[in-house]
């Protein structure tokens, strides 16, 4: 296993630039997420540290040894792609045995068996290994290819998506049975993904990007609770952040267009205007609340409630444990917590406090 | 708006069922979101609705009036389909009045119908537009608009949230329900996401295998599931489902862990098992609590953060992992020792067979 | 996307009211049966009666009204693979007392002839194998190499470059036929069967590489890509993942380049004279002397078809998917 250092690393597809001087370090051992919309860049830094595509600029370091001039055959990675890695000729066994196979390795075939062997195990395809992977449902195949790559014992797994083609429960399952393995081998893994639960949940730390250039690389916790930009607030968490245009007046905060006034506390200092996020689990509803609105819509999830709050031009969304008793159009009081309160600069978006 | 009456349809392909004899009665102004994983017959129970697959039998009856052989243009209702399906040669305006021209409306009125529905779903904007322009959410607004200008009797939306992107999908949904409310329009939506379901339906009719499974209320179908499949299919994850086997008021479980079923739920067990004892527990990641004297045994799995809350993965054995919603500040290391008890009220059982939930006296159905 | 969705429009379905019209699907299934019968033997008449043209006595392959009942023969192949002499008066007599004939000498033998020899149409039936085999597999190789370059690589021009290709094949071959034939002469490639592969290869390759592109564009790159990320070379993972998967692809382009190279008629007319005369040209000239030998004409299409079937059937396995899928709808 491995760390990675990227420096100073740009990318141009003709005219359009995928990444635009982007340095970060991935340690050894580490579950590291690549967030971001399509078109963020996240696939193309992949395909760089994998070596299918060449920087224009920059360099990639494994271990502190420079690999930008070696092949994708000889930086020893694996890649697991969205779709259409397996070969729908060869069985699921020559599947996997197909990396160790190469003339780079060569591997014994009795060493193959064991390998192969065992990493069947570990993604529960034992029953599988005769099938030819045409016939495998899209679940099977992924966990083929997972093992594809865990057989290899490679210094980094790269994985682009490998998630997303996959109904939601399936996707939620082999989510939480690929966090165990990448943390019981403790394999450094690079996951790039569009979703933000898949980041949250898997990562160690994520890397989010937006048009070629990284927001905010931090942990779950740190990208949750202190995002750095609007961007950043309004990728994760659902139901979405709040995110309201307010004005301070005397020690209050004004949320426009709106009757919510905001106490706030004596070491924040900001500026006239402000953009406030609101995480929706902070607007706490109860009966002796400070403030008071209009349910304007309730969608009751199970085992939790989204409620719509009306309150003058805007609308405040919160969320309940449980089910609520509530009803649309009715009055309704609730509390927001003031230490939780996120600022960002208006025009810019950029984090505040 | 109408009600709509579903009287023993059915719809055959050859010798395999589509849909099988199906009852349902979707009262005047209800939102009924029809759901299911791919292939269970629920988008073809809505095409048999609108007209545009025939059934093989059985009776579709709108406000007491039969219509089962009526022509699609002939019901009074309107269509809003996955790809938007808008005209791509016509503004958006054009696209708008498209249904009202074909009903021969004066000029007048379109506009002024028109002007109404685009202030309703503000694309006042990109009246002017082509459709081929606009962002996946106008486009569907478009869609609805179209569907909206016509006052028809009852809506029917296919999967109208599908096509677009996870971040206009969740406001979209409150847009649409928030419609609904004003409107009052008799609305049967279709969808295989069942977090979509549960926050826009009235009621949900949960189908597999062409038979509907459950209908009854998002917090009713959440709580209560009818059987193993709507136990496993509403929820992310879904109900956590465990089998053991019942003897003198408890429950083995994997990992050598003995489960006390709660008092009343005793006698129930008793008497509706089989002779062999099988039964499988069921209960929601947020009714497992945390607790280092509780009575289940298990070792962390994974475990991850979801933003406001923790989902801990805990293992009884290496083949049984049980989801369990946490406190955010929950942290445990790989394969440390997690004790757990299960919040009474909210733990169900199912016979093993059936796959039927078991119902204590009392409770519905 | 915005603009594929808005474009997407479904249309409204209404063939599936039909079911609820009733007809009794029995009857409706019969009357399918008879009409694909009938168009199977309308199709399939001419061919079965040159079959059986070919294995008719000579005299009752143009009675009148049509023998449709026959004792089979092989005179028809004899004639058309031997050449043979009049027997006189005398000869007829020692010939038909020898014990030493095999059975092609004693069908010769009933129309009072001896075989002296093989006929010409042998030896072009060969040339056309060897010219058509060589030419398709030259063409094939060439064409995948290329077809994968265009498909994978970045290439400068690369539009211009398979226009150019497939220009190569808008000339009519009677235009291009008195050119080549004078720069033949002049290199010494005139009636020889490199000029003729040559020849097949360059008209063959343009169609080819246009053909398999279609294919090898459909392969995902994700199967190279991962074989490269596996610890394999470009041109490894090309013949261990590229190729098998455009199997089909190859064999239709396989199926069309024989039959082209096979059938080919006015160039194989200019450009041969008899050391590499295929067997296009000759079928023709078969018409024996002294009437024409019907079953000799026939025995000698059969034996022209063979060859063309036998490719096309072993091919079958990927031709039927190679067809439907690849070439229809890639254009």
């Amino acid at each position: 296993m491995s760390n990675i250092r990227l420096e100073n690393i740009t990318k141009k597809f003709k005219e359009v630039t995928a990444l635009n001087d982007v340095s970060f370090s991935i340690k050894d051992g580490e579950f590291f997420v690549l967030l971001g919309p399509t078109g963020a860049g996240k696939t193309t830094t992949l395909r760089l540290i994998a070596g299918l595509e060449k920087q224009d600029v920059g360099h990639i370091h494994f271990d502190g040894e420079l690999v930008d001039e070696l092949p994708p055959a000889e930086r020893d990675v694996a890649f697991v792609f969205q779709q259409y890695s397996l070969y729908p000729s060869m069985s699921v066994y020559d599947n996997l045995a197909f990396p160790l196979r190469s003339p780079m390795r060569q591997t014994p075939e009795a060493e193959i068996r064991m390998r192969v062997q065992s990493a069947a195990e570990k993604l529960r395809i034992t029953h599988l290994l005769e099938r030819k992977t045409g016939k495998l449902s899209g679940g099977e195949m992924q966990r083929v290819s997972i093992g594809r790559a865990i057989v290899r014992e490679p210094r980094v797994f790269l994985m682009d998506e490998p998630l997303s083609n996959l109904d939601a429960k399936l996707r939620e399952s082999l989510r939480v049975e690929l966090k165990h393995i990448q943390k019981t081998q403790n394999s450094t893994t690079v996951f790039v993904t569009h979703d933000q639960i898949e980041a949250l949940t898997m990562a160690d730390r994520i890397a989010v990007l937006d048009e070629g250039h990284i927001l905010q690389i931090g942990t779950p916790f740190d990208i949750y609770d202190r995002p750095a930009t609007t961007a950043v607030a309004q990728l994760v968490g659902t139901p979405k952040i709040n995110l309201l245009p307010a004005v301070r007046q005397n020690g209050h905060l004004l949320i426009e267009s709106s009757t919510l006034k905001l106490q706030l506390s004596d070491d924040v200092s900001l500026p006239e205007a402000v953009s406030t996020g609101i995480r929706p689990e902070n607007v706490e509803i109860m009966s002796d609340g400070q403030f008071s609105g209009k349910v304007a819509l309730i969608e009751p999830l199970g085992v939790e409630t989204i409620i719509h709050i009306r309150i003058g031009e805007q609308t405040l969304i919160s969320i309940v444990p449980g089910t609520t008793n509530l009803r649309i159009d009715e009055d309704v009081r609730f509390n927001i917590a003031v230490n939780h309160l996120h600022f960002f600069e208006q025009n810019s978006g950029v984090r505040l406090n | 708006m109408a009600t709509i009456e579903l009287k023993q349809v059915e719809k055959k392909f050859g010798d395999s069922f589509a849909v099988k004899p199906l009852d349902l009665t979707i009262n005047s102004g209800e939102f009924i979101v029809l759901l299911g994983p791919s292939g269970c017959g629920k988008t073809t129970t809505l095409r048999m609705i609108s007209g545009l697959e025939a059934v093989t039998s059985g009776n579709i009856l709108f406000d007491g009036k039969d219509v089962t052989w009526l022509h699609p243009s002939a019901r009074d209702i309107a269509f809003v389909f996955q790809f938007f399906a808008l005209y791509s040669h016509l503004s958006v305006r054009d696209n708008i009045a498209f249904p009202l021209q074909a009903q021969g409306m004066s000029r007048e009125d379109i506009k002024k119908r028109v002007a109404e529905v685009a202030d309703m779903l503000k694309i006042e904007h990109v009246l002017n537009a082509r459709p081929g322009g606009l962002s996946g959410g106008d486009q569907q607004r478009v869609a609805l608009a179209r569907a909206l200008v016509r006052k028809p009797a009852a809506f029917l939306m296919d999967e109208p949230l599908g096509a677009l992107d996870a971040e206009f999908r969740e406001s979209m949904r409150a847009e649409i329900k928030r419609l609904h409310i004003d409107q009052h329009a008799t609305t049967v939506y279709v969808t295989h996401d069942q977090i979509e379901a549960m926050a826009m339906g009235d009621r949900i009719v949960v189908m597999s295998n062409a038979v509907v499974q459950q209908a009854d209320t998002p917090t009713e179908v959440y709580n209560n599931p009818s059987n193993l499949f709507v136990a496993r299919f509403i929820g992310s994850p879904g109900m956590n489902l465990i089998e053991g086997h019942y003897a003198d008021g408890t429950i083995n479980l994997p990992g050598d862990n003995r489960y006390s079923v709660p008092s009343g739920w005793r006698s129930v067990l008793e008497t509706q098992l089989a002779s062999d004892r099988r039964v499988i527990v069921g209960f929601r990641p947020e009714a497992v609590q945390v607790d280092g004297t509780g009575e289940i045994n298990s070792t962390n799995y994974a475990t991850d953060l979801h933003g406001g809350y923790t989902m801990l993965h805990l293992q009884l054995d290496p083949d049984t992992i049980v989801h369990a919603r946490a406190g955010r500040d929950m942290r445990y290391q790989l394969s440390e020792t997690v004790r757990f008890t299960l919040k009474p009220d909210m733990v169900r059982f199912f016979h093993p067979e059936t796959e039927m939930a078991l119902k204590q006296n009392g409770m519905k159905n | 996307m915005a603009a594929q969705s808005s474009s997407s429009f479904t249309p409204v379905n209404y063939s599936t009211r039909v079911d609820k019209v009733g007809t009794r699907p029995m009857v409706a299934n019969l009357m399918r049966a008879i009409i694909a019968v009938m168009l199977v033997c309308l199709t399939l008449i001419p061919v079965v009666w040159m079959g059986m043209t070919a294995f008719k006595p000579l005299k009752d392959a143009i009675t009148v009204p049509p023998k449709v009942f026959f004792t089979p023969s092989l005179e028809g192949f004899v004639n058309l693979l031997t050449q043979r002499r009049q027997l006189n008066g005398a000869e007829l007599d020692q010939f038909r007392q020898r014990t030493d004939l095999n059975w092609a000498d004693q069908i010769a033998l009933q129309q009072q002839q001896q075989i002296i020899g093989q006929s010409q149409f042998v030896s072009q039936l060969i040339n056309s194998l060897i010219i058509a085999v060589t030419s398709t597999v030259l063409s094939v190789l060439f064409a995948v190499l290329a077809a994968y370059a265009f498909s994978r690589f970045h290439i400068p021009g690369k539009d211009d470059l398979l226009f150019f290709i497939l220009s190569q094949r808008m000339l009519p071959a009677v235009v291009v036929t008195v050119p080549i034939f004078l720069m033949y002469r002049q290199v010494g490639l005139y009636d020889t069967h490199l000029g003729m592969i040559l020849l097949y290869t360059s008209f063959n390759l343009s169609f080819a590489v246009w053909l398999l592109k279609g294919f090898i564009d459909e392969i995902p790159t994700e199967y190279e890509e991962a074989a490269l990320v596996d610890g394999y070379t470009r041109l490894q993972a090309f013949r261990k993942i590229v190729l098998p998967q455009a199997m089909t692809g190859i064999a239709a382009t396989t199926v069309f380049s024989f039959i082209f190279s096979w059938n080919e008629f006015a160039f194989a007319l200019m450009l041969t004279q008899d050391k590499a005369r295929t067997a296009p040209p000759q079928i023709p000239l078969i018409l024996g002397s002294g009437g024409v030998e019907w079953s000799t004409i026939a025995a000698g299409s059969m034996a022209f078809l063979i060859p063309v079937v036998i490719v096309t059937f072993a091919q079958w396995r990927h031709l039927l998917r190679g067809v439907t899928f690849g070439a229809i709808r890639k254009g």
